[in-house]
């Protein structure tokens, strides 16, 4: 699976809205991850994760610096991202379902903020570039 | 059996009063299609499919949509039941129309998204909790009679 030409422009015209706003979205998508699904809690016990809380901000903001990151380097995101990679398979080990409900709650909070922006044909662009990355991330696993 | 807490009975039916169910289902079946093609393979029927625009314009796609949708407000009137009033439907789809239940739950997150463009900051993440519930249990109240 690889991004259309078509599918690249809609993404990263849209990061440059985004980035402005990069620390709001990502805090906001790690709420919404964990309300609607408490079980990504457990990968964090040594986090407070109430609203609010300043590890839940600095966690946001990095995840989104690495959406970001690939967004940069769309034509290569397995490069780009090859240390997060590394990093998922042998360190954290997250069970690869939790990148489906991260993405799905980035997709949200996309459509929360900007709704007009995102059109039926930039929620595909989005569901596909973020379901790329998550592919990235996980491909080390086994 | 889910059990529905006053506070996420309220969340849903407050936000639900507020939805334009014909315009809304035909976005979220529109969107679907586009967003998931291969969904694509149960409407070979509805004619123009061929691109984004073309799908979310079509009208057999705005009248199933809309036909969805209302279904969809059916189990909100029935949160303490939803086994029991989606029995038929969901042999429906597994017997006539031999769906499987993981488009119940791509369609439910095309849901929850449609209501974060339409309902913007009052669709907070605790809003899309009770929401995402409803949408998992309607997903499962439909693929709970396959066999």
């Amino acid at each position: 699976m690889s991004l259309t030409r078509a599918e690249r422009t809609i993404v990263v015209s849209m990061w440059s809205k985004i980035s402005t706003q990069a620390d709001v979205i990502g805090t906001e998508t790690l709420e919404r991850l964990f309300s609607c699904y408490p079980q990504a809690k457990t990968y964090f016990p040594h986090f407070d994760l109430h609203s609010g809380s300043a590890q839940l901000r600095a966690h946001g903001s990095k995840v989104v610096a690495a959406v970001g990151d690939a967004v940069k380097s769309i034509d290569n995101v397995a490069s780009a991202l090859s240390k997060l990679s590394e990093l998922h398979a042998y360190v954290l080990r997250v069970d690869p379902v939790n990148f489906k409900f991260l993405s799905h709650c980035l997709l949200v909070t996309l459509a929360s903020h900007f709704p007009a922006d995102f059109t039926a044909d930039a929620h595909a662009a989005w569901d596909k570039f973020l379901s790329l990355v998550s592919g990235v991330l996980t491909e080390k696993y086994r | 059996m889910v059990h529905f807490t006053a506070e996420e009975k309220a969340a849903i039916t407050g936000l639900w009063g507020k939805v334009n169910v014909e315009e809304a289902g035909g976005e979220a079946l529109g969107r679907l299609l586009v967003v998931y093609p291969w969904t694509q393979r149960f409407f070979d029927s509805f004619g123009n499919l061929s691109s984004a625009s073309a799908i979310m314009g079509n009208p057999k796609v705005k009248a199933h949509g809309k036909k969805v949708l209302t279904s969809f407000g059916e189990a909100i009137k029935n949160l303490d039941n939803l086994k029991g009033a989606f029995a038929k439907l969901s042999e429906l789809h597994c017997d006539k129309l031999h769906v499987d239940p993981e488009n119940f739950r791509l369609l439910g997150n095309v849901i929850v998204i449609i209501l974060a463009t339409h309902f913007g900051r009052e669709f907070t993440p605790d809003m899309q909790a009770a929401w995402q519930k409803l949408t998992n249990a309607v997903a499962n109240a439909l693929a709970h009679k396959y066999h």
